[in-house]
């Protein structure tokens, strides 16, 4: 029988009129507990364990265990408020199915590839990491290993891996997931301003009287930044939210200018807007005058495909971001065919709607903050189109003052924090180092107190380039730590299982929870996540945020940090550095890259004593050290007085996180700009001192076709993504009962006119097929997304649905960036 | 499952097919490796679906619809939704969650009123009417569809902690 509530409030009733009846309970019963010392919660501070918003959480413990979990109300991110998924981040850690001791693949108590997996001890699981590692790099070298990290490492973790790998093995081979979702944005950064991350902060969403979102959903991808646009929107009558997609979303309302256009149109509008501003007198001279050069980019780059793939085979200038100088005039021409005709024609937006937008940008009364994420960089020309938002701010002198604002959305918790800041991308070193500047990596040397001249020159294998290695044997161990592969690459079918079932190869994965990436692994390594450790992070708005170790991980579970120093212990200098440098260098002669690297005298300089006596620390403890102090301290003396300053460790566990450079102890709101920021000079106005004449650059940069478009057979467009309610893979937001049964399955969002046409309904099961695999699932032609005609889109959460198994592994040629958003598929009913 | 496996196989075979047009393919996974082509051993959320194949999946469950009140993990926890909401309008023109769970309108309709939280701005100080910045409701609530989870949670709700917590004083 179903209780309805009708039902309860008769039982209610019932029950009320036995209490008024009389009958009293003995005291001994009493409801309530009042006793203070039982009824205690402890209460203490950690940034959210999902997106690159960054809320402020506060987290309650009792006995060892999270007991609740809401928006931090000092946190000036969010001031209490948390989306669905941060109010139940309390249950994340407590999946029944936790992974709580090392599983090794084994057939009658041996490794074997294809055989079942065995718990075994972490001696046990190191010493087979040890054997494989050492037998590759002996036969190898260094282009033999690789390690997939994430932009949800902590900032520790990330700094220990990127040190373990660069400095220790001299391999390259090291990339985070965040290239899948931030580097087109770091490349933008790069090419424009000669340093990464937004100039501006969240501050801007009190500021701005407009907001343009290309491409992004932020109502459910960054809810509580939502929250904040929302706020200023419906608070202030005058100001404007336009939102341009493939389809429409959430977002869309909050839109007072809606906008869906054709998919890799969005580089025709942008440059429509530019041309706009130039035709109709808008530009800034004063400001372009003083702080910006024009260059013309190199065209028909690729598709960052395999150099073999008739598309790459095609291309004139494959990979390259050669660019030469040009000024106004000469960008006026090339933009002027961009009119707005033009652009509807293209894009499939009236030309009224196109104007409306450029009117914001060109309008010099309306501050303008312009927001966008995946939409741009998971995008064949996602560096391109970064350098073209950022040409309609310089134009209009829009920039880096409060509520004039091009702000780039970061994905992960700490893409910025960890993978960016830190370096962990296989061109990269910490503070905007890159691995092909010998001064670059002098001075790291230097930092790290290895043998000059020891590191290597030659970029490493990046997120795509290392699953194409594994297949092709060319990289034969892999380590994972916090990604999930098998589900977020593209292509899997044809690039990712090849690579991890090819016999010649070692997978190793460290995770909290058994992933389809762990199932196709053949070594499971048991991690401890969020608050059961000590760590950091640093969100999009440049704000560093650290927590304490709050509870205990179940069973063997150990940090990927503990990981990764541990496992350095298993290596000497003789095993991994040339006899050369050893021999020039005899005082680095039998040591343990555990010493060479952690037990320096720098990362272990500051005693257990200066450890919070009020929290665990397990890896400090262990190693008889404040380990995550010292590695943040060595950490940032790359940065400091390098216009990446960070406040001295302690600091970040008091405050509510700092937006660096942070100088004398005062963060920064708006680089680049006088009276903000402390790099800038009295006088200037705006300094973009990541260039060495202190000017951005305008690029003029043409709308190029995407790898793949609808055709006869294969006729929609696949758009991918996430939901509100899942973080990334759902590897956590799935074990909790409430998301999961929020939204327990992918659905395959289409237009009702495009189902009506295949004779299908809501409901349907059907099978989403390209040129590379399919997937099963069923149609929704209502709720929260609505795409247009010829597009589908497929959420990636799902790990019984892998929709990466349809995607293309097409990417950004300069950023190495999978285009996630675009491929061609059909659907067909089963 | 043994059509199943026949299916995978072929899937696999047309695969590598269509990817030699392409691309170079210097090695390639077994195309029997245990592995994949079985069930998994570990991944709980992929069910009996082996890596190689996809399988029929789940049916759109109902929401739940009975509107009965939920019990909360812990105070600060935003409800559930216990009712369909799928025809609301929720967006800047219009909030039809508000006509039942405004301070105004929960009584005619026997609704919870949003609670005081509600009307606090970014400074906490509290507004006449409900805050902005909590507009849209389905960023904090969500409805539930019928079905039960993959996984068990073993999350400990702090009434037991606080029982054992006076159990062990006891003694």
């Amino acid at each position: 029988m179903k209780l309805t509530r009708r039902d309860v409030i008769k039982a209610q009733a019932a029950a009320t009129a036995a209490a008024v009846a009389g009958i009293s309970l003995p005291a001994s019963a009493s409801n309530v507990i009042t006793s203070s010392a039982a009824n205690k919660l402890t209460w203490s501070k950690a940034p959210c364990r999902f997106c690159g918003t960054g809320c402020g959480i506060s987290v309650a413990t009792k006995d060892g265990k999270v007991v609740a979990t809401h928006g931090d109300v000092k946190a000036p991110v969010n001031k209490g408020l948390s989306c669905v998924k941060g109010y139940f981040l309390s249950k994340i850690m407590y999946g029944k199915d936790r992974i709580t001791t090392p599983m090794l693949r084994k057939t009658d108590g041996v490794y074997d590839k294809e055989g079942e997996f065995t718990p075994v001890s972490w001696n046990e699981a190191f010493d087979i990491m040890e054997q494989k590692f050492k037998k590759v790099l002996k036969e190898k070298g260094p282009e033999g290993i690789s390690m997939f990290g994430s932009g949800q490492w902590t900032v520790h973790e990330g700094y220990a891996a990127v040190k373990l790998m660069k400095a220790g093995f001299l391999s390259n081979n090291i990339d985070p997931n965040a290239r899948h979702c931030m580097a087109s944005a770091v490349g933008g950064f790069m090419r424009t301003f000669g340093i990464d991350e937004p100039m501006g902060c969240y501050d801007d969403m009190e500021a701005a009287d407009a907001f343009v979102l290309w491409g992004s959903n932020m109502a459910e991808m960054h809810p509580i930044l939502w929250t904040r646009i929302a706020d200023r929107r419906l608070s202030n009558p005058h100001v404007k939210v336009a939102v341009l997609s493939t389809f429409e979303h959430r977002s869309f309302d909050l839109a007072d200018i809606p906008a869906v256009f054709t998919p890799q149109t969005d580089m025709v509008l942008l440059n429509a807007i530019a041309n706009y501003i130039i035709e109709s007198g808008s530009v800034n001279h004063d400001f372009i005058n003083k702080h910006v050069n024009f260059r013309e980019g190199v065209i028909d780059i690729g598709y960052g495909l395999r150099p073999t793939h008739e598309l790459q085979m095609k291309a004139k200038n494959p990979n390259s971001g050669k660019s030469s100088p040009i000024d106004l005039d000469a960008f006026a021409k090339f933009v002027k065919s961009y009119t707005f005709e033009y652009a509807e024609e293209m894009s499939g937006v009236p030309a009224k709607t196109i104007e409306k937008i450029a009117k914001l940008y060109a309008d010099p009364k309306v501050k303008v903050m312009s927001l966008w994420t995946m939409g741009v960089n998971q995008h064949t020309r996602g560096v391109w189109t970064n350098n073209l938002l950022y040409n309609i701010h310089l134009l209009t002198g829009k920039i880096a003052e409060p509520g004039n604002s091009p702000f780039s959305l970061t994905g992960q918790p700490s893409a910025c924090g960890t993978a960016r800041e830190v370096g962990t991308f296989s061109h990269r070193l910490p503070a905007d180092m890159v691995v092909k500047n010998p001064k670059h990596r002098a001075l790291s040397e230097k930092l790290w107190k290895i043998p000059a001249g020891i590191l290597n020159g030659k970029p490493g294998s990046h997120a795509v380039k290392q699953i194409r290695d594994l297949k092709d044997s060319k990289i034969n161990v892999c380590w994972n730590q916090v990604n999930n592969n098998v589900q977020a690459g593209a292509n899997i079918n044809e690039e990712i299982l090849p690579g991890y079932r090819n016999p010649d190869n070692f997978i190793i994965t460290s995770d909290a929870y058994p992933t389809v990436t762990a199932e196709a692994s053949d070594l499971i390594l048991p991690s401890a996540m969020w608050v059961e450790k000590e760590g950091a992070y640093g969100n999009a708005e440049r704000r560093t945020q650290a927590w304490y170790q709050l509870v205990n991980a179940p069973g063997d579970a150990r940090s990927d940090l503990w990981q990764l120093v541990e496992f350095s212990k298993r290596f000497t200098t003789e095993e991994v550095w040339p006899a050369k440098v050893l021999a020039e260098n005899p005082e680095y002669k039998g040591k343990t890259l555990y010493e060479v690297l952690f037990k320096n005298g720098q990362v272990d300089k500051f005693p257990l004593s200066q450890i919070s006596p009020d929290y665990e620390n397990q890896e400090s403890k262990e190693h008889g050290f404040y380990l995550q102090k010292g590695l943040f301290e060595e950490y940032a003396s790359f940065g400091r007085d390098h216009g990446h300053d960070l406040a001295d460790y302690d600091t970040y566990h008091k405050v509510r996180g700092l937006r660096w450079p942070v100088v004398n102890g005062v963060e920064t709101k708006w680089r680049f700009k006088e009276g903000s920021d402390p790099y800038v000079k009295e006088g200037t106005g705006w300094q973009f001192y990541g260039k060495k004449d202190n000017k951005a650059i305008i690029f003029a940069l043409p709308y190029e076709p995407p790898a793949e478009v609808p055709d006869e057979e294969f006729d929609m467009w696949l758009s991918t993504g996430r939901v509100l309610e899942h973080w990334h893979s759902g590897s956590m937001t799935q074990r909790v009962p409430e998301l999961y049964k929020a939204v327990p399955n992918a659905l395959c969002y289409m237009n009702p006119e495009d189902a009506k046409k295949r004779g299908m309904r809501r409901g349907d099961e059907v099978k989403v097929i390209s040129r590379r695999g399919e997937i099963r699932t069923r149609i929704e032609t209502r709720g929260r997304n609505k795409p247009p005609i010829g597009l589908v889109f497929v959420p990636w959460f799902d790990a019984s649905q892998l929709i990466n198994k349809v995607t293309l592994d097409a990417t950004d040629p300069l950023s190495k960036q999978t285009d996630y958003k675009k491929c061609a598929v059909k659907i067909e009913k089963v | 499952m043994k059509n199943t496996l026949m299916n995978n196989v072929a899937t696999l075979f047309a695969t590598a097919a269509l990817a030699v047009s392409s691309v170079m393919l210097p090695s390639i996974a077994s195309a029997t490796d245990a592995v994949i082509d079985n069930a998994p051993q570990v991944s709980t959320l992929r069910g009996v679906a082996p890596l190689n194949a996809e399988v029929t999946p789940p049916i759109i469950e109902k929401v739940e619809n009975n509107d009965l009140k939920r019990q909360r993990d812990y105070p600060q926890q935003p409800p559930t939704i216990p009712h369909d909401i799928s025809k609301y309008q929720l967006d800047k023109n219009f909030n039809k969650c508000m006509d039942c769970h405004s301070r105004k309108l929960a009584d005619e309709a026997q609704a919870p009123a949003v609670s005081v939280t509600h009307y606090m701005n970014r400074d906490g100080e509290f507004l006449g009417e409900v805050s902005p910045r909590r507009y849209f409701c389905t960023q904090c609530h969500v409805h539930q569809l019928e079905g039960e989870p993959l996984v068990e949670n073993t999350f400990t709700d702090v009434d037991e902690l606080i029982k054992q917590s006076i159990a062990r004083d006891k003694k």
